[in-house]
């Protein structure tokens, strides 16, 4: 409640200002700056794979069992690849009001449907034919970037699962507000009305497994939002792979002892 | 019931077709289908015609309590449904991917681009507002879902008139349409999708792909787009690898095609289609003429089986035929039957066609046989071989193929509406569907006339060739004399 009201609030002031004069946005950050980005990977021991990330105030929980047998009908396992599952819920209590249908309904089934594609290009899938890996991504606080959150994640998942990747699929989302494009938009930012813009890359190569972009934006805009997009992308590919390397010098001095 | 799956061969011949920039329906790469846009009688319902895919939009409101969160603003609930009758692969009740996909870039192209004014639905801030629904559902799959659904769910919206209200204190009052005229929805711009699919690894695009090419791509790129040049929402499925500097030049053809708005190219922009659309459909209304899906459906009748014959005057038909040969001006190159095909057709004024599958004529059973190293086909013309084994053959096979072949050309440069490809085999079915004057009943008194029939289909159809192509009658007799030895 107390999010909406501010940005009801924020709309009846005059103007939105998601940029200050001096050039900072309402969280403080510089209009290029990425939210700070914390994970923990390994967090379930059940699990294949999991990871927890933070990045700001948007907490997501990632969790990959697989490869493993298709489980359910035989028909959907294809012969020459593996068939990913991805389920994305948000937890009831992670939006300013409580969310009534977790996953089911059309958002949710949309951005299932989106990771599943991101990481159908991004997954070595011939390696495992007729198995089946499991993604299920869950929101346990929302602030902006939700998609591009769950994306890291199930991203350090993955490489927790020890699963063959082309490249780390980093995802951030990007916003234009007078001629400047921010990065990493936090939710009061993506509900302003302005521009929003997600990318999900593979940093090395600078293939774009994702683009999804709403509301308007005139068209030549467009090349310095992807820049923006693009480079925060690279940004985060550098944080987490930080990520990964501590946690593997953890894991191997635990095993050392 | 489970789609037919695509089969190995099609698939590949699908690909090696796009790879050499071609399309089934002979589009090129940025090639539209034709859209037609009809409108039905009531306000608000449409069906739009994306070449055979067909979409049909229904759009209605309701007086209800607005959301909790923007009491202020009406509600835009957006429905798409894939019905059984379109393709066998849609199941009703079934939540499938595509209609996941498709439902939320209708929701995100309509809604958040904010094209509709939602306050001015308002009828009492916090109690009344009106909800508009647009139900979408598909009649026909060809392909290119989205585009069509975008385009019938905005021209259906601009045509869709609320009922008006009249706010006495709480009292809300709604007239009925006879009371009083009820009032267009405010919109303030058109977004449009337009879909690129991509193949072979992105490596190639293509606008608009219908049912088949659809099936063979590795991921779609939607782009919707409204006149103003404003980007209204992008967005990228099917996992394929995207390079940036692929989503930009295809930002450069939305601009290009929004230009044509004043050109009438075959790559037809929606915009002014529908604004010309939605004009005419109001004027019909106000003219009190008939209006409706049943007046604007084509009425397909035969109304002739029978064509006139016309006899024939054959007394001194070679001597005619000759008199023309020596009229003209002769060319000083006449290939040699023996030389290559290639070379000749690199300088021959030969006429290139596509070439209508001429099934058994033309094409020589090489199975047993050696294989002719330099058997190279002549272009696209499919049906017509290799002249130059054929000439091995007897002059009656001979003939044949240049007289279907002459056929083929006139029949093409005139009357390609009258006859269907592909019907080519019944010979005499055509000569008569052939100018009146040019009926040949020789034909059937056997292979002893036919080379004089061939002389007055060379008469006849060289001037008319000649008249149509601009061919002059010379280099066209030059073309017949080439291969026939007389």
């Amino acid at each position: 409640m107390a999010i909406t009201e501010l940005s009801a609030l924020l709309k009846g002031m005059a103007g939105l200002e998601l940029l200050s004069e001096q050039g900072y946005r309402l969280d403080g950050r510089k209009a290029g700056e990425l939210r700070k980005l914390q994970a923990r990977m390994s967090v379930f021991a059940q699990a294949d794979g999991s990871a927890y990330l933070e990045q700001g105030n948007t907490k997501v929980l990632a969790v990959v069992y697989g490869p493993h047998e298709t489980r359910g009908s035989r028909a959907k396992s294809l012969h020459d690849r593996a068939v990913i599952n991805c389920q994305f819920s948000m937890a009831t209590f992670s939006t300013a009001e409580r969310k009534r249908r977790p996953h089911g309904d059309r958002k949710s089934s949309e951005m299932s449907l989106h990771l599943k594609q991101t990481f159908e290009a991004a997954v070595l899938t011939q390696l495992y034919p007729r198995s089946q890996i499991d993604i299920y991504v869950k929101i346990l606080q929302a602030d902006g970037s939700n998609y591009s959150a769950c994306v890291n994640a199930a991203t350090l998942a993955l490489v927790d699962a020890g699963i063959p990747l082309r490249d780390y699929v980093c995802a951030c989302t990007a916003g234009f507000v007078e001629d400047t494009a921010l990065a990493d938009l936090c939710h009061v930012e993506e509900s302003g009305g302005g521009t929003a813009l997600a990318l999900a890359l593979l940093p090395c190569s600078g293939n774009i497994a994702l683009v999804q972009m709403d509301s308007r934006l005139h068209q030549d805009h467009l090349d310095k939002l992807m820049e923006a997009a693009a480079k925060a992308c690279q940004d985060l590919s550098k944080v987490l792979d930080g990520v990964v390397r501590r946690h593997l010098e953890e894991v191997s001095d635990l095993t050392k002892h | 019931m489970r789609d037919t799956p695509l089969s190995n061969c099609e698939r590949l011949f699908l690909l090696q077709a796009i790879q050499e920039k071609k399309r089934l329906d002979g589009r090129q790469t940025y090639d539209y289908r034709n859209i037609k846009i009809l409108f039905g009688t009531d306000y608000g319902c449409c069906i739009v015609e994306l070449g055979k895919t067909r979409v049909l939009c229904q759009v209605s409101c309701e007086l209800v309590p607005p959301k909790d969160s923007r009491p202020t603003e009406g509600i835009l609930y957006f429905n798409l449904e894939l019905s059984p009758m379109a393709s066998p692969a849609f199941e009703s009740n079934r939540q499938s991917e595509l209609l996941v996909m498709l439902n939320r870039q209708l929701e995100r192209c309509l809604r958040n681009s904010k094209c509709i004014d939602t306050e001015s639905l308002c009828v009492i801030s916090g109690e009344k507002v009106w909800q508009i629904r647009v139900d979408v559902h598909v009649l026909n799959h060809d392909g290119n879902l989205m585009d069509a659904a975008s385009i019938a769910a905005i021209s259906a919206l601009s045509h869709f008139r609320r009922p008006d209200v009249a706010i006495q204190g709480r009292e809300v009052t709604v007239f009925s349409p006879e009371e009083r005229d009820p009032i267009p929805l405010s919109i303030y711009h058109m977004p449009i999708c337009v879909s690129f699919a991509f193949f072979l690894q992105g490596s190639y695009l293509l606008v608009d792909p219908c049912e088949r090419e659809e099936r063979v791509k590795d991921g779609l790129l939607v782009i919707a787009m409204n006149k103003h040049r404003e980007i209204c929402s992008i967005q990228s499925s099917g996992g394929i690898m995207l390079l940036k500097d692929q989503v930009k030049p295809v930002e450069m053809l939305l601009l290009v095609e929004g230009e044509h708005e004043n050109h009438s190219s075959e790559r037809i922009k929606p915009f002014p289609v529908l604004l010309c659309f939605s004009s005419f459909v109001l004027m019909q209304r106000k003219e009190g003429g008939k209006f409706g899906f049943a007046e604007s459906l084509p009425i397909e009748r035969i109304t002739a089986l029978k064509r006139d014959e016309a006899p024939v005057e054959m007394a001194d038909v070679k001597d005619t035929a000759e008199e023309i040969i020596n009229r003209t001006e002769s060319s000083t190159e006449v290939y040699p039957p023996g030389l290559k095909t290639r070379e000749r057709s690199a300088a021959s004024p030969v006429l290139v066609a596509t070439g209508t599958a001429q099934v058994g004529e033309g094409i020589v059973n090489s199975w047993g046989l050696e294989e002719d190293e330099d058997d190279e086909v002549i272009i696209e013309d499919k049906g017509g071989g290799n002249p130059r084994r054929l000439q091995n053959k007897g002059e009656l096979e001979l003939s044949l193929w240049l007289y279907f072949r002459l056929l083929y050309h006139t029949v093409r440069l005139h009357l390609f509406s009258l006859v269907r490809p592909g019907k080519l085999q019944d010979s005499e079915d055509l000569m008569q569907c052939l100018t009146p004057r040019v009926y040949l009943d020789d034909l059937e008194e056997g292979a002893g006339h036919t080379e004089e029939a061939l002389m007055v289909l060379l008469a006849g159809s060289t001037s008319m060739m000649a008249s149509s192509s601009g061919i002059s009658s010379s280099i066209s007799l030059q073309l017949v004399m080439s291969f026939v030895d007389f």
